[in-house]
């Protein structure tokens, strides 16, 4: 499959919306070459601010711009962007309904080698407890785009969590992304697998590995974890009767236990929640550590023969 | 001229005062303390400095104020009612279930008000934001914000102060609450800010001392503030927390606790015969 960059097309849309949008104000703290930001920084002096490690001095600092009429991405990795910084982005940005958009680029196990220190496992789960904040995950660099410029003109606060590798294209050029709105990938009826980010290739290849053992699984890029489109969540999980899904982050509070919110209340139904299981991450390569925290398209495999009794 | 323009200040600020005392003790809790101490710098902020006007208040050009030490909102309350962004009966429903007078301010809650405030060191940030955001559109307005002296042990404080210092965010001017008192106790006990000049100083900001009660000392800083063009401004004031009722000056208890009805009628009549 062709692989693309997310962060890469994260800082290239921004150039390119700067260029039409005088009113976009990008912020970073230090980690400018990393996120990408760099580029709309040399482009657009004036209206960027490398901020330095003042992680919470930027998220409030983005608030108040953003209340004076701009609209402010802010940057950095997502351990430092949400955990480091919570009581800001639920107070300044949240509270004060500010228009903020917060995109994280290096974020989960794909992090890879800097290790434990910097790969948030729970930062969806805390950005998707606030009200106001919105959560998207997109699944590769097609979408990345299309979530960057929509998040652009949206007013209110965002969190886009990016990833640090290229990632497999797995999404359409076509339609535009919508919040609540998500992209069935492969249909089926027997299994149902939702999956984010890096997990959605994965989710893939376990699709093309279950139809060995006579399972026809369905795969869902959930993208938008907050709002969710629970109307497919729901009508997928109805055909099928089994549900299984997997992130690039904790089993605590993440994606899944957002389907799991959903489905326990409406719609009942066996399902599995593949994550990272109470644990903190380690240094090596984003592939060795999807090995050893056992996130790989043999692991839904295995999964699906459990919840489906072969 | 300027004598008659002071007993005019001298008025409002005491009937700021007398709406702090009466809200708070209405609603049975609140900070008169760290309300009371700023009454005077904000009588001056809002009724002959600031360019707002409840008319327009989404004027991009309007001058902003942040109440970065949120819990003295009843103080906020007070002049933004006194000055028509609604009616002064709705103060006495501070803290209610049905109020729009959040214990802290709710800029989507109340008229007038820029910034949620109270989790301290974030509406220095947000002050030093908006600074940046209308100097960017090329508006001549000003920022102004008052930290609290507690508020100065947040290091959030110090992460706005290097980034405004190293900017030189010359429209936004800050006032330092230096009454000396935190819930737990005296500040210098606690953990000591001084000396609050050089740090201030060190961060590249233009510093002035002055009595943070009197109304010359006040516009003489300001206008000092107006003709600084390269730093940012911190106006250091020395305050007395619980100013204008004697029972409540410098008395920790009333950091956050509401008088009760005699203490109520005591500080009224204090407040009237002054």
């Amino acid at each position: 499959m062709l692989k693309g960059s997310l962060r890469g097309q994260y800082g290239k849309t921004l150039v390119e919306l700067g260029e039409v949008n005088k009113n976009i104000v990008v912020l970073d703290a230090d980690l400018a070459k990393s996120t990408k930001t760099l580029e709309f920084g040399q482009k657009f002096g004036y209206r960027y601010f490398d901020m330095g490690l003042s992680e919470q001095d930027m998220i409030s600092t983005a608030a108040g711009i953003a209340l004076t009429g701009k609209t402010v991405f802010a940057s950095s990795f997502s351990v430092f962007l949400t955990g480091r910084v919570f009581d800001q982005v639920r107070q300044s940005v949240c509270y004060n309904n500010s228009n903020v958009k917060l995109v994280a680029t290096h974020s989960g196990l794909g992090v890879g080698e800097d290790g434990a220190t910097h790969q948030a496992l729970e930062d969806i789960a805390l950005m998707r407890s606030l009200p106001n904040m919105r959560v998207i995950v997109p699944a590769d660099s097609i979408e990345t785009k299309k979530v960057i410029e929509y998040v652009s003109g949206e007013y209110g606060p965002f969190y886009v969590r990016l990833i640090r590798g290229d990632l497999p294209v797995v999404c359409s050029e076509e339609n535009n992304f919508e919040p609540g709105r998500s992209e069935v990938l492969i249909d089926g009826d027997d299994l149902v697998i939702f999956a984010i980010g890096s997990m959605v290739s994965k989710a893939m290849e376990a699709a093309e590995l279950l139809k060995n053992i006579s399972v026809n699984a369905a795969v869902v890029n959930l993208s938008s974890i907050k709002p969710m489109d629970e109307k497919t969540v729901i009508k997928l999980a109805e055909k099928t009767k089994h549900v299984i899904t997997m992130e690039d982050h904790s089993i605590y509070g993440g994606m899944g236990s957002a389907v799991a919110e959903v489905l326990s209340q409406r719609s009942p139904t066996k399902m599995k929640i593949i994550g990272v299981e109470n644990s903190f991450g380690r240094s090596g390569k984003p592939e060795e550590l999807y090995e050893l925290y056992k996130l790989t398209p043999e692991r839904i495999v295995k999964e699906a023969e459990i919840i489906l009794g072969k | 001229m300027n004598s008659e323009k002071h007993e005019n200040l001298k008025e409002i600020a005491k009937n700021i005062r007398i709406h702090i005392v009466k809200m708070i003790a209405a609603s049975g809790s609140g900070h008169p303390g760290g309300s009371l101490s700023i009454a005077d710098i904000m009588a001056f902020l809002f009724f002959n400095e600031m360019n707002i006007n409840p008319e327009r208040p989404d004027d991009p050009d309007r001058d902003r104020f942040v109440l970065s030490k949120g819990h003295a909102a009843p103080v906020l309350y007070a002049v933004l009612a006194l000055k028509g962004f609604f009616p002064e009966s709705d103060l006495r429903t501070l803290r209610n279930i049905n109020s729009h007078l959040q214990g802290h301010p709710h800029r989507l809650d109340t008229p007038g008000v820029e910034a949620s405030t109270g989790s301290l060191g974030q509406g220095f940030s947000m002050a030093s934001g908006m600074a940046i955001g209308t100097r960017l559109s090329g508006s001549s307005s000003n920022v102004f914000t008052i930290i609290g002296d507690g508020e100065s042990q947040e290091g959030q404080i110090w992460e706005t102060a290097m980034t405004a210092g190293f900017r030189g965010l010359s429209n936004l001017c800050a006032f330092l609450d230096y009454n000396n008192q935190q819930i737990d106790g005296y500040v210098s006990d606690i953990k000591d800010i001084s000396p609050v000049r050089e740090k201030w100083e060190a961060f590249r900001w233009n510093v002035i001392e002055i009595d943070g009660h009197n109304f010359e000392n006040i516009e003489n800083a300001i206008s000092e503030f107006k003709k600084e063009e390269k730093k940012p401004t911190m106006i250091i004031s020395k305050t007395t927390k619980g100013k204008g009722v004697s029972f409540m000056e410098n008395n920790l208890t009333f950091h956050g606790t509401a008088p009760n009805d005699e203490e109520l009628r005591k500080a009224i009549e204090e407040l009237e015969n002054a």
